[in-house]
This record gives structure tokens, sequence and C-alpha cells, in this order.
């Protein structure tokens, strides 16, 4: 039985730290009562125990995380139920007495570490300021506590790192720092609203462990919100699985994660196991659509940010390029866009050099190659309808007409899965999944060679992730498209990509078919990588740590593809 | 009542109604005013009485009309001002966020030489230099206001640029009319719109701080900020002649920033949705 299972066990007679009945959230405005975001929901939280919330967007894990607290978003109510915490019921007591809770008896760590710190203070001096200001501690003391807060945590130089300010630490190091923030005063509750999603798969990893290590030596209670199932099976002892603010199951981690009982949740597990291959290259021996060829470029006046990079696509391909954040992924995007002019090397498409800068190039070479966007909220105009949107390629590259252009968007949203009613919706009145569509009409829209696609999911919950890959895979069968996927979620690359690049540090590592790449034998860093990706085991984050600490990694059964 | 969704707070109700009945006073001043405002009637500083609601000024003219075709000149003045420096102001912002480099550097130190100086004395030597013409005025303070507005409009404009709409836009080759005009101005409506309402309330006081110093609007045309000047002295003698016009510039102020506290209070919240 592992460490995790044994856990579970042991908690069960423990006491109830926190008690959930019948929790009821919704929205009350001025305008009147608009949607109930939580129906329903209990739970009990013992001590030592580890309670995943898992769900899409709106399904009411963040609103749970905080109505735990006894806050809600604005225009939002706890509208009924109880919520127990030790012997005093969270909705009773005054708005003050809330705030004497929260902080030294529940903590909440959110997603965005950078966001959550004053970037004009120290670490050390927002990390002590709560437990001294509630007069848990003396100044002394919660530096002492703080500091061995750092070395639980696994962070560099624990001494000192507290006198650095939240800019010069690296993210998965603000992120454990936000830990210790809330360990510092030892609240008996931990609230984790989803606090690796921000992060690339190696530092999550390590993050993840930190985590546990803190949970299980201070035996503190949890609740742990995430989109990822093979996260929360790292960490949880239980899962909760929520969808549109009701409870769909609740269970032992292990009996979620291998014997779901709720159609639901049996399709958020085998989303996340399934697999669907983009077409295999045609081995054809045509003009590739794009070749970069041994290109390097720098950002003025700082060192080379990619350095001799060669790639090609053909047509019908999905080339995936991994790494992570600062492996110089991104800027190979912006370099073949000629957003940023390379200062070495060619790019060929279709055979063609381009020039180097974006405005040296011919309106036909702009139109054949398009971007999807990470960010759909910030790639969308919010102020332009859907028809401008997708309509202005039409027009700007193809000269059509007011009715052709229309009757060219009203087919594209049925391409896409959109009723044809949204085309004189505003883009900001859509969901992030809707919005990704858009873009990608948009990209379709210019009848392109090639589409770059920067981390398009990583933004969106998973199985409208898996939504969005598979339209872009009905595309390409359909019109032969070819992808150019920047990522770092080797989950995804496994599954959609049929070659695979991988950077480190803007040098190309390991480049080929994705089969081969991910099979041994392996670049150190590929397998670094590859043994990064969460799987859904409990067990894995043990087996993963095990096997980097007795470096026996290289024969790891781990590394097989799902 | 509502507007565009969003609920009147009762202070920003209280705006719009001065504002309105303001405005109207200024469009239709020939026909509400009971006098011409620049024919004598009768003796100077004549009390009120049922014929002249407020009384007679320093030459014998119908305080109350003077009064309406004051609101006229105020109010038209400021706002032919505060549309001419947000023309200027938001067209070289805009340009200069958009076109980055030496463009941007340019304008921006040059705003800042002119930002450098106090804009009172700076409009004092420009306006003893020119002479107090309309024209003049217009002109001289609209430049100078413009370049707060370049300030603002720039770094709307240099957020809303940094957003992958607009680099998607300029991967698609569109070139900076469109850029400017399509993706950003639509987004920098709100921020730019308080704005206008707070400009035009300084344009409207530093209009009437220079009439009050002699160097704005020239007799026989009134404005409230020269009316408080030809009739301060008034004020010894019992008199609340000074005071309408003095009491109108303050009602018009407040009523305008009512109405821009309103328009900040929903645009942050609508931010505060989207986080």
């Amino acid at each position: 039985m592992s460490e995790g299972a044994q856990d579970a066990f042991l908690t069960r007679d423990n006491p109830i730290v926190l008690d959930i009945r019948g929790m009821r959230v919704a929205v009350r405005t001025d305008a009147g009562d608009g949607p109930v975001l939580v129906d329903d929901v209990s739970l009990e939280l013992r001590r030592g125990e580890v309670i995943g919330l898992i769900g899409e967007s709106g399904a009411g894990k963040s609103t749970i995380g905080l109505a735990s607290m006894g806050y809600t978003r604005r225009d939002c109510h706890i509208v009924g139920g109880n919520i127990i915490f030790g012997d005093t019921d969270i909705r009773a007591i005054s708005p003050n007495e809330r705030r004497e809770l929260r902080g030294p008896k529940i903590a909440y760590i959110a997603q965005s570490a950078a966001a959550s710190f004053n970037p004009a203070h120290t670490l050390m001096e927002q990390v002590c300021e709560a437990a001294v200001r509630h007069g848990i501690l003396s100044p002394a003391q919660a530096r002492a506590e703080a500091i061995s807060l750092f070395k639980q945590l696994d962070l560099p130089s624990p001494e000192t790192i507290g006198s650095r300010y939240p800019h010069q630490v690296s993210g998965g190091q603000l992120q454990r720092v936000m830990a210790a923030m809330a360990m510092v005063a030892k609240p008996d509750i931990l609230i984790f609203d989803e606090p690796t999603t921000a992060l690339d798969v190696t530092t999550q990893v390590e993050c993840l462990a930190a985590f546990r290590k803190l949970i299980r030596e201070h035996r503190t209670a949890a609740l742990y919100i995430t989109h990822d199932l093979a996260v929360v099976a790292q960490i949880a002892d239980r899962i909760m699985v929520l969808r549109r603010g009701k409870m769909v199951e609740f269970g032992d981690s292990r009996q979620i994660l291998q014997r779901p009982k709720e159609e639901y949740t049996r399709r958020l597990v085998s989303e996340r196991v399934a697999g669907h291959k983009f077409v295999d290259a045609n081995v054809a021996a045509e003009i590739p659509i794009l070749a970069i060829d041994h290109v390097s470029a720098d950002y003025p006046g700082k060192p080379k940010v990619i350095a001799d990079v060669t790639l090609e696509v053909r047509r019908g391909d999905t080339v995936a390029v991994v790494g992570e954040s600062g492996s110089g992924k991104s800027t190979l995007a912006r370099v073949v866009t000629g957003l940023l002019p390379r200062v070495a090397g060619d790019v060929r498409f279709n055979g063609v050099s381009l020039s180097p800068r974006l405005r040296d190039r011919t309106k036909y070479q702009l139109r054949r190659m398009q971007m999807i966007y990470q960010m759909p909220d910030v790639a969308l105009n919010p102020q332009h309808t859907l028809l401008e949107t997708i309509g202005r390629p039409v027009a700007f590259y193809f000269n059509h007409s007011g009715r052709d252009v229309r009757a060219r968007v009203a087919e594209l949203l049925r391409q896409m899965d959109l009723p044809e009613s949204f085309i004189t919706r505003k883009t900001s009145e859509l969901s992030g999944g809707q919005k990704q569509r858009v873009s990608i009409a948009r990209a379709l829209a210019a009848e392109r060679d090639l589409i770059i696609c920067d981390e398009v999911t990583s933004a969106l919950d998973q199985l409208v992730g898996e939504e969005i890959l598979r339209l872009l895979k009905k595309l390409q069968d359909e019109l032969g498209v070819a992808y150019l996927f920047i990522t770092h979620d080797l989950g995804t690359v496994k599954r959609i990509a049929n070659k695979v690049a991988v950077m480190l540090k803007g040098k190309m590592v390991a480049s080929g078919d994705t089969a081969t790449v991910f099979s041994p034998p392996y670049h150190p860093y590929t397998e670094l990588l590859l043994s990064s990706v969460p799987e859904m085991r409990p067990d894995w984050l043990d087996e993963v740590l095990a096997a980097r600490a007795t470096g026996a990694a290289r024969t790891s059964a781990l590394l097989r593809a799902p | 009542m509502r507007i565009r969704g969003y609920k009147l707070s009762v202070t920003a109700q209280i705006g719009i109604a001065i504002v309105v009945i303001n405005l109207l006073v200024a469009v239709f001043a020939p026909l509400i005013a009971p006098f011409d405002q620049t024919t004598p009637l009768g003796d100077a500083w004549a009390d009120p009485s049922a014929q002249h609601w407020l009384g007679l000024d320093n030459l014998g003219r119908d305080l109350l009309s003077r009064l309406i075709y004051g609101a006229r000149m105020s109010i038209g003045l400021a706002l032919v001002i505060t549309a001419l420096s947000f023309l200027i102001g938001v067209i070289s912002g805009f340009a200069a966020a958009v076109a980055g480099g030496w463009v941007d550097q340019l304008l921006s130190r040059f705003v800042d030489l002119i930002l450098s100086m106090p804009t009172l004395i700076f409009a004092f030597v420009i306006l003893s230099v020119l002479g107090s013409a309309l024209p003049v005025l217009i002109v001289t303070i609209a430049i100078l206001d413009s370049t707060k507005v370049f300030r603002l409009a720039r770094s709307v404009a240099v957020n809303i640029v940094s957003l992958e709409f607009v680099e998607a836009a300029r991967l698609r080759g569109e070139g900076w009319w469109w850029i400017v005009t399509r993706e950003v101005l639509p987004n920098a409506i709100p921020p730019l719109t308080a704005e206008f309402g707070l400009r035009f309330c300084f344009t409207f006081l530093f209009i009437a701080a220079l009439s009050f110093l002699g160097l704005g609007v020239q007799p026989p045309d009134a404005d409230w900020g020269s009316m408080v000047k030809d009739y301060r002295d008034m004020i010894n003698f019992g008199s609340a002649a000074p005071l309408y016009p003095a009491a109108a510039i303050a009602i018009l102020t407040i009523g305008v920033n009512f109405i821009v506290d309103w328009m900040l209070s929903i645009h942050s919240r609508g931010q505060g949705e989207g986080a």
C-alpha cells in the first residue's frame, strides 16, 4: 500500500477540522438573483487529510475554496448550508472574526504567486507579516519559522532567500515562498487554488513534491483545487469531481482514478489517458512548407536567445516544439513570423526565402502563414464582432464584397461548430473555448499553408482543450494544413505531433519523429521533461522522486508513452 | 435610471441634470435671456427687481442675461478647446505608442519639455505676446492641454498595443491607420471619455482663471471668469453680483465631476469582472 493510501486510512479517525454541509453559493445583484454557482455541496475535511476538488472552469471549485473561508467573489453570496470550522459556523460570525480566522487558521495559496506578492517588499517581510500582525509569533520567531519552512520547501539558500524581492526568484520558487507564507502561522487548513497551473512541467514536479512534504510533516488539512486529474492524483487522499456547481462523484483517489462510477468522471479520466494521433506525415519528397535553416536571433544587447536552430515542416505535418519557459520556443515563432528579425540563417517558406523583417514581406507570404495564440482573451479584439474578427482577413487578403465576406464567415463558423447566429456577437461575449475557435476560424479565413499554434490549449480546461485539438485534427484532415505547435505540455505532444523538436536554452537538443525522440535512448533533457509529465497514478510522484534520487531514471518504466 | 446596463448613482443623476441644464442654457441663450447682454438698461448696480431678477451690473446691463450669455461663452469655449486638445493629444499619443522607437522618443520628450513649464505662466507669455483674440486663446490652451491628453492616450495605447490581437493585426499586414482606428481606439474609449470630462473641467476653470486675470475673454463678451473679475469689488458693498458667476462655475465643475466619478467607478468595476 502506498504512503498516500495509508494516509487516507490513518486520517479516518482524526478530528474533523472543516465540515461543509449543503453549501449553496449564488449570484445576487441589484438586478435580481442570478445562477447558482455551487449547489448543495457537502464535505468533511479531517486533520492531515487532503481533498482534491476537480472540474472544468465554471465547475465551482474555486468558489468552494473561497466559501470555505466565508468569502465569495463580488456579487456572489453564500445562500445556504453550514460551514463549520472547529466549532464555529463561519457564516454566523462577523467579518472581523472571519478576518481573524484567515491566515492563522485557514490559509490560501493562489494560482499566481507573482500577483499575490508586493514587489516593493522583500519576501521575508511578506512571509512574516500576517503571523506577526495577528500576534501569533514575535518577529524573531516568525523569521526562524520562515527559514525552517524555506528549508523544508527545498528553496535554494534558505537563510538568505528571504532578503530577496519577488522579481528576483523564479516562478516556481515564488510559488513555494507563498506556501511558506501560508504555513508560518501554522494554520489548520491550507487551500491551494491551482497553485501549479502557471508553471511548466519540470517546475511543477518540484512544487508538488514540496507541497506534499509540507502537508505531511505538519499534518495540515488541505483543499487542493485543480483541473488536472494527474496533479491531484499525486497529492489528494480523496477527490471530489464537480460539474456546474454540483458534486458528480466523491471518493478515495484510487477509486476515482481506477474505478470511476460516474460517466462524467470516466470521461475526464479517459481523456487524460487516451491518445489520438494526427495524420502520419506524407513522406513525399516535396519542398517543405517551412524550412528553418541554422537560424539565430537575439534581442538587442542580450546574448542569443536562439542559436543555430534547424527545423522543417512539410505538408500535413504537425511539428511540436517543446521546452520549458525560457527555452526560446516562443522566440522561434516570433522569428518565423518576422516579429523578431533573425540575425543569422535562413527561413524558407515554400522554397522562397522570407525577409527577416515582417514589414518587408509580401501580403501573399503573410497570408500563407497564420498564428493562433495561447490566450484567446487577448488574441481577439474585445470590441469587434465575430463578423469583423473573422471577416477582416477575408476582406483584407481577397478584397471580397461585404456579402461574400459574410457568407464566408458563416461558413467558417459552421466549420468551427459555432452557431451562425454568433456572427453579430462581440468576441468578449464568448467563453474561452469559443474564443479559441474564433481564433482558429480567423487563421483559416486566410487560406493558409501553415498555422503556428502558440500554447493553444494551455489556457483552456482539459476537456475544452481536447475539443480544440480534435477540431485542429479534423481541419488538418480536411484542408491539409500543417501545424507548428509551440507547447510545454508533453502530454499533448505525444498525442498530436508526428515530429517533435526539443529546445533547451535556445538550442535544439533533439528532433525527429515523435516516436523516435520519445523512446530510448533519450537526450538527458528529453528524459527529464518526459518524466515530469504527471501520470494519473497516485504513486507517480514518489516513483519520479525516487528515480531521480537514485539516478536510475534511465531505465524507469515511467517513460512509457500513455 | 440605467445607461448601457449600468445603474446611475444619485450623484451621477444630479451631475447629468446640472450639465444638461447648463448645455440647454448655453445653446438657447438668445431665446432664454430676457435682455441683450451688452445694452445698458438703467443705473449701474441697480438692485434686483421684478424686471431684472439679479439686478444690473457696473454698466447698467442685465446681470441675468449676462450670466446666460456667459454660459454660452464659458462652456462653448471650454468644449471647443477640450475637443481640439483631444484631437491633437489622442492622435499624437496613439502614434507614439503604435510607432514606438524614435517617433515615440521625439513626441514624448517634446511633451516633457512643455510640461516642465508651469501652464499658467506659459499661457501668460504667449497671450501677452500674441494678444487675447479668441482663436489665439483657443489654440494656445488646446496645445498646452493636449500634452496631458498625450500622456494618457499614449499610456492607454501602449497597454493595448502589447496585447496579442494587435500583434495578430500586424502579422496580417495591417497598416498603422487600421491599427490605431480599429484595434486601439475602440478599446481606449472608456478611459478617454472619463478624461474628457475631467479635462473639460480643468479647461473651463483655466479659462475662468485667465479671464479673471484679464487675459481671457475680452469685453464686451462676457464669460463667467471675467464677470467675477468685473464685479469682485461689489462684494465690499454687500452686493451678491460676483457670487452668481462664481457659483455657476462651481456648480458646473461639480456636476461634471459627479458624472466622471460614476464613469470611473463602472470602468474599474468592469475591469474587476474580467479578473
